[in-house]
């Protein structure tokens, strides 16, 4: 039998003379000093896993209103302030950083429809469905006051949505027509209309800030000019868009949300087909915003997810969703690219990190170093089977990934069709048509 | 068509009640009248006729008019407008002109030839057509006007780093002239010393950049100044590399060498002559003069004759010496080269030479033909299995090879050159089959999951040649020559790698396709929620099974394959086939496809002559052989060693002649654990490495990334490490810098109308206020310094004029 003995060599760790430098025990298993590669590796994968474990993009609900919140607006000048407009009416002033409510006022009788913020932050917008424009300071009164608009528009007929010019004293509102209004007139300065009769939203470009684009009940989106007596052109697609958002740094791109679970990035100088076809909601996408920088957008969809897809990828990198959270209605992305802002039909605003691990608050000089070096190193093995596996893990709820199962096994099987199809007709009877040709129909000059 | 109408109004204005009716009547009629040629004469007498009308019953009618001017057009109170469609006319009015004597006839005439044109206006265009028109034109108009931010896009979206917010001040300290730009004296005190520094024309403050420099910093940019300091490197750089490289080829003292390079220069020479003779005739002609020159010079001279100091001696060694002949050989044969007369080949040898070089491909010129019209190996060098992988891999060496040696055939080389290039080929030939060696290595190292993939199909494949085999085997009356089965074995080989080849292409695209599907980012959605570190081991662990999938449904796949198509084997299946016995002995004689002159009288002659010469083309490579020796050694490597640690004369006599006991060899030989079956054991035709390790497999990358297009890229991205332990501070602070960076409670703005003009001129208006204090401060100096002589000569000028005036 064996009798395995602590022993301990003298001549590991004695020095022969004290003027030598202490010995120091060292291990010479080749696997416990990998090369670089190996060792940057691991770190990846460390990182990643770190990554997954820290992301907890949820920040925090602000609740108060006593309806579905249908439209949200940021303060032009203010990050933490932010507007919201209630399906009764209501529009509340939030506090970011303190998350409270600072103001509410019942400014419309039914759907608050839209609502923005002036672009020097003194006062903001709404529409609703009493076919009026009112304008509120951004100021509360003093007390005792009442809470009365700056100035009050009656129209003729609903409005659904507002957006206001970016430098100039204009705004543009869209319901049977699209109008453009000078804020010191009572009637619009401009009317467009163009066979439609109703519009869901109207966005300004923020950077050729002369440019609009709108959607339209029938499937279409048209852009128009400020300074022309005609749109532009216009595009019908297989089914019906919710809402666009122009890219705030590239100037001729937009996205729009579509009815068909999908997002489509258009150039406006090629709109016969979508730059990029976004997919991976599983239900109606009801609202789309950019985030500052303009690489990415957030969408959000009537499934109960909000989705963060970089620009030129066809699938999200995040899908954010809680079990209280229900439809959500509109989204925005706060303007200095660190939060989500979504507001959906259970009546609550909810704050969340844009970049899921992010860490808040001042960051030293060491704590960004890492951070950088460890995204570089994610970066880096990202196509790694181990390190892309677990970057890409994401929770979904049950009734979700249902849905997008049956939805791929639905794509599977038309696809399939479509094969089988063309492998029975006559060679070159039934074309090739991509992703992005399918969902236009026509362009109208 | 309306001017027509307008003129016959006056003549039906007296009409009565309807006179609305007869105008569009007359209208109709003038449409046709206009219509005519000769209208107008018509229309003359037709006016004339209403006149007459008119004037006989003058007085009734008159009344009529008067009666419903009245009623409609005048009222009391105001002149109504909308009257019954008679508006005035502009022929109304200038209907008098041809009566006034004082109308100048020149306006009259125009006036008349207005009244007589005849062309019609088009019809405007309808609503929906103007609009779509002007729809059109303003969608041009602005996506042209969008287009402008292409290049601010594409730049952004290359950039390496993005800073948001795109417009920031600039940090640190500001210039002084900008920080007191925006101030101003406001308490009396101050007012009073700015008073008094102004009065004095005092320079408020020192220039911090004196105006040359300030002239330099507008005149280039940092990029441009590093642009050109890049260039200006690169240049020296350059120059100091030629200069090396010409003074070590100067050092090289190894006459053969500078012959070499002689021989080399005087070809490009060549070359670059016949070139100029196409492109620049007047150049060529020069260049014909001076090497005329160079030939008078060579003639009247008596070098290269073998007549020096030198030859002399040299013809002494001569009788004995073989390379002293050789060296004196030359020089005359420098001689005749360089005496002998330019002939300016014709334009029709040239094109003929052309075509010929382009019908034929490049090895029928490469040797001397034995002219072997049955053996098709024989018309070239290398089998065309071997050229293939040779033209892929070493394009540039053959390719330059191929050149030299068309050259070669055009300017008749000598023998010695010939030789050289023989060798050369040799050393060619060796280095090939070296690489081709080395790639099969690499082969078995890198591709083996396509090997995986491959053992399926290459069954099929033999067992296509099988049946083909078995089809002929009645037909076929077997010579039972060894030579005829090597030959049908190579065929059977080539065949063999035909396939390989293709199956290869097959099975490449296929992880392609997948690669596309999965290329696209998809999160792994699922019903785990991931929470701990646990959770993402367990995650990473998952993927093997996933990986595995693929490979244990090919194994599945490949015993199925195998029984169904060979059941004759099935009882052996215990026993290693050999693939000697599947590949040679039925394989079937394929028709060798480059010889239809053969004449089939001759035709045993002519086999047995082929096949000695096949066999003559073929004796280095047994390729069979080779393939087994290479698996049997592979075999050999895998197999787990005897370690023999016995120490011959240890506890025993021993020396020379002497072996170890067999009872200490047995004690003292280890014998390793049997290794597992191999994978290609019961696969004749296929190696598979069994150096891959699955472990580690698990972490590979199987397919090449996107933005790669081959994997040593990838590899060497991935082999640069990026950590602070093998790099230095700077170099990770770049190498880590993120994409994209935004500054804490800031707000990004989008993108302004600023972006897109030049930085140069945003840097102007920063310095505007700068610039403004800089003219100031040029005043106060001019009137400081040399603004005095100026202001004395001003003073004189004055004074001169006043004493003038």
């Amino acid at each position: 039998m064996k009798v395995k003995v602590l022993c301990r060599n003298p001549d590991d760790y004695v020095r022969e003379t004290t003027r030598d430098i202490q010995r120091v025990p060292r291990n010479y298993d080749p696997t416990l000093h990998p090369f670089e590669v190996p060792r940057e590796y691991t770190r990846a994968l460390n990182a990643t896993k770190m990554e997954r474990i820290f992301s907890k993009p949820f920040v925090a609900s602000l609740d108060g209103h006593r309806d579905g919140i249908n439209c949200m607006a940021k303060h032009a000048k203010s990050l933490s302030t932010v507007l919201s407009g209630a399906c009764d009416g209501e529009v509340k002033v939030w506090n970011l950083s303190k998350r409270e409510c600072l103001r509410t006022i019942q400014a419309h009788e039914g759907f608050a429809r839209g609502i923005c913020s002036r672009f020097c932050g003194t006062s903001f917008f709404t529409v609703g469905d009493d076919k009026t424009i009112k304008q509120w300071s951004m100021e509360p009164p003093g007390y005792g006051q009442k809470e009365e608009p700056l100035n009050t528009i009656l129209g003729k007929a609903v409005y659904t949505g507002i957006d206001h010019h970016q430098t100039e004293g204009t705004f543009a509102t869209c319901g049977q027509t699209v109008d453009i209004w000078d804020e010191l007139r009572s009637s619009p300065i401009r009317s467009f209309s163009w066979g439609v009769d109703s519009f869901s939203c109207v966005r300004y470009n923020p950077v050729e800030t002369e440019l609009l684009a709108s959607c339209a009940s029938d499937r279409s989106l048209i852009l128009y000019d400020m300074r022309e007596s005609t749109p532009l052109k216009k595009v019908i697609m297989k089914l019906r868009s919710n809402t666009l958002c122009w890219n705030p740094m590239e100037a001729y791109f937009f996205t729009c949300s579509s009815e068909d679970y999908n997002l489509y990035t258009y150039d406006m100088r090629r709109l016969d087909a979508p730059v990029k076809v976004h997919m991976d909601h599983v239900s109606a996408v009801l609202d789309v915003d950019y985030s500052p920088t303009g690489k990415e957008f957030v969408s959000a969809s009537f499934d109960k997810t909000v989705r963060i897809f970089p620009k030129d990828s066809g699938h999200s990198r995040e899908v954010y969703h809680t079990k209280r959270m229900q439809h959500v209605i509109c989204v925005k992305w706060s303007a200095d690219n660190k939060y989500i802002l979504t507001g959906s039909d259970e009546m609550n605003i909810r704050l969340w990190k844009a970049n899921a691990s992010e860490k808040l608050g001042v960051l030293t000089a060491r704590e960004k170093a890492a951070l950088n070096y460890n995204q570089k190193l994610r970066d880096k093995f990202q196509h790694h089977p181990h390190v892309r596996r677990i970057a890409r893990h994401r929770h979904l709820p049950r009734a979700i990934f249902r849905q997008k199962r049956e939805l791929r096994e639905i794509k599977e099987a038309r696809s399939r069709k479509e094969q089988n199809v063309r492998k029975h007709s006559k060679p070159d009877s039934v074309p090739l048509v991509t992703e992005k040709e399918k969902h236009v129909v026509t362009v109208v000059e | 068509m309306r001017r027509k109408g307008v003129k016959v109004v006056p003549a039906v204005m007296a009409g009565d009640d309807n006179d609305e009716e007869e105008l569009s009547l007359n209208d109709e009629d003038i449409i046709s009248a206009s219509e005519d040629e000769g209208g107008s004469d018509d229309e003359r007498k037709h006016t004339k006729l209403l006149e007459a009308i008119s004037s006989l019953g003058g007085r009734r009618r008159m009344k009529q008019t008067e009666r419903s001017e009245a009623s409609l057009q005048v009222s009391e109170f105001s002149v109504n407008a909308d009257g019954a469609g008679e508006k005035v006319n502009l022929s109304d009015l200038l209907g008098t002109m041809e009566k006034t004597p004082g109308a100048p006839n020149k306006t009259k005439k125009q006036l008349r030839n207005l009244q007589n044109c005849k062309e019609t206006l088009e019809l405007p265009l309808s609503k929906q057509e103007t609009e779509k028109i002007q729809r059109g034109l303003a969608y041009d108009k602005s996506s042209k006007e969008v287009s402008r931010w292409e290049s601010v896009i594409t730049q952004n979206q290359k950039a390496e780093q993005l800073v948001f917010p795109l417009r920031q001040d600039p940090t640190g300290p500001k210039r002084m002239e900008q920080v007191v730009a925006g101030w101003k004296a406001q308490t009396p005190l101050e007012q009073e010393i700015f008073s008094l520094l102004h009065s004095n024309s005092q320079p408020i403050h020192d220039p911090v950049l004196t105006p040359v420099e300030e002239a330099s910093i507008k005149a280039m940019s940092l990029e441009e100044a590093k642009i050109r300091r890049a260039e200006l490197q690169k240049a020296r750089a350059l120059q100091s590399y030629y200069e090396a490289k010409a003074r070590r080829e100067r050092k090289i003292k190894s006459k053969q060498y500078h012959k070499v390079q002689k021989k080399v220069k005087r070809r490009d020479f060549q070359k670059q002559f016949e070139e100029m003779m196409k492109t620049d005739p007047d150049g060529a002609l020069e260049e014909l003069k001076r090497m005329e020159l160079s030939r008078m010079e060579e003639r009247m001279s008596l070098k290269h004759q073998n007549s020096g100091k030198w030859a002399k001696a040299k013809a002494i060694m001569a009788k004995y010496d073989d390379s002293a002949r050789k060296a004196m050989q030359d020089q005359l044969e420098m001689n005749k080269e360089l005496t002998r007369k330019l002939v300016v080949p014709s334009d029709d040898d040239e094109e003929k030479s052309d075509g010929e070089a382009g019908a034929l491909p490049d090895f029928v010129n490469d040797q001397e033909p034995i002219t072997d019209s049955i053996n098709p190996w024989m018309r070239g060098k290398l089998t065309k299995e071997a050229s293939e992988p040779e033209v892929n891999a070493v394009a540039e060496e053959t390719s330059t090879v191929a050149r030299d040696e068309g050259q070669d055939k055009q300017q008749e080389e000598d023998e010695e050159e010939e030789e050289v290039e023989n060798e050369e080929e040799k050393l060619l030939r060796e280095f090939d089959r070296k690489r081709k060696l080395r790639q099969d290595e690499d082969d078995d190292l890198v591709l083996v999951p396509q090997e995986e993939n491959k053992t399926l199909p290459v069954d099929g494949a033999e067992q296509v040649a099988r049946k083909e085999v078995a089809g002929e085997d009645g037909s076929k009356i077997s010579d039972n020559d060894d030579e005829d089965e090597e030959e049908e074995e190579q065929e059977v080989v080539s065949e063999f790698n035909n396939l390989f080849n293709r199956l290869m292409k097959k099975s490449n695209p296929v992880p392609a396709v997948q690669e596309q599907t999965d290329g696209e980012e998809l999160l792994d959605e699922g019903l785990v929620r991931v929470r701990t570190m646990e959770d993402l081991e367990a995650l990473g662990q998952d993927i093997p099974v996933e990986t595995s999938r693929p490979e244990l449904v090919s194994e599945t796949g490949t015993p199925s394959a195998v029984s169904t198509s060979e059941p004759p084997n099935k009882k052996k299946k215990k026993k290693e086939i050999d693939p000697n016995e599947v590949l040679t002995k039925e394989a079937k004689v394929i028709k060798v496809p480059l010889v239809p002159t053969v004449v089939e009288e001759e035709e045993e002659e002519v086999h047995t002559e082929q096949t000695a010469i096949i066999k003559e083309a073929f004796a280095g490579d047994d390729v069979i052989s080779d393939f087994l020796k290479d698996k049997r050694k592979q075999e050999e490597a895998g197999r787990p060693k005897v370690v023999d640690l016995t120490l011959p004369g240890w506890g025993e006599w021993g020396g020379i002649g002497l072996k170890p006991s067999k009872h200490k060899r047995r004690k003292f030989r280890l014998k390793a654990a049997p290794a597992p079956p191999r994978k290609d054991q019961k696969l004749p035709a296929v190696i598979i490495s069994e150096k891959r390790n699955t472990s580690v497999a698990a972490h590979q990358v199987s397919q090449l990334p996107f933005p790669f297009q081959n994997s040593t890229q990838f590899e060497s991205c991935i082999r640069s490490p990026i950590g602070q332990t093998w790099n230095t501070q700077t170099t990770v602070k770049k190498l880590t810098a993120p994409k994209v960076v935004t500054k804490m409670g800031a707000i990004i703005e989008p993108m302004s109308k600023e972006e897109l003009i030049p930085k140069q001129k945003s840097s102007e208006t920063k310095k505007g206020a700068a610039i403004i204090l800089e003219e100031k401060m040029e005043k106060g100096k001019r009137k400081g310094s040399e603004g005095r002589k100026l202001l004395l000569q001003q003073k004189k000028q004055k004074q001169k004029k006043s004493k003038a005036q």
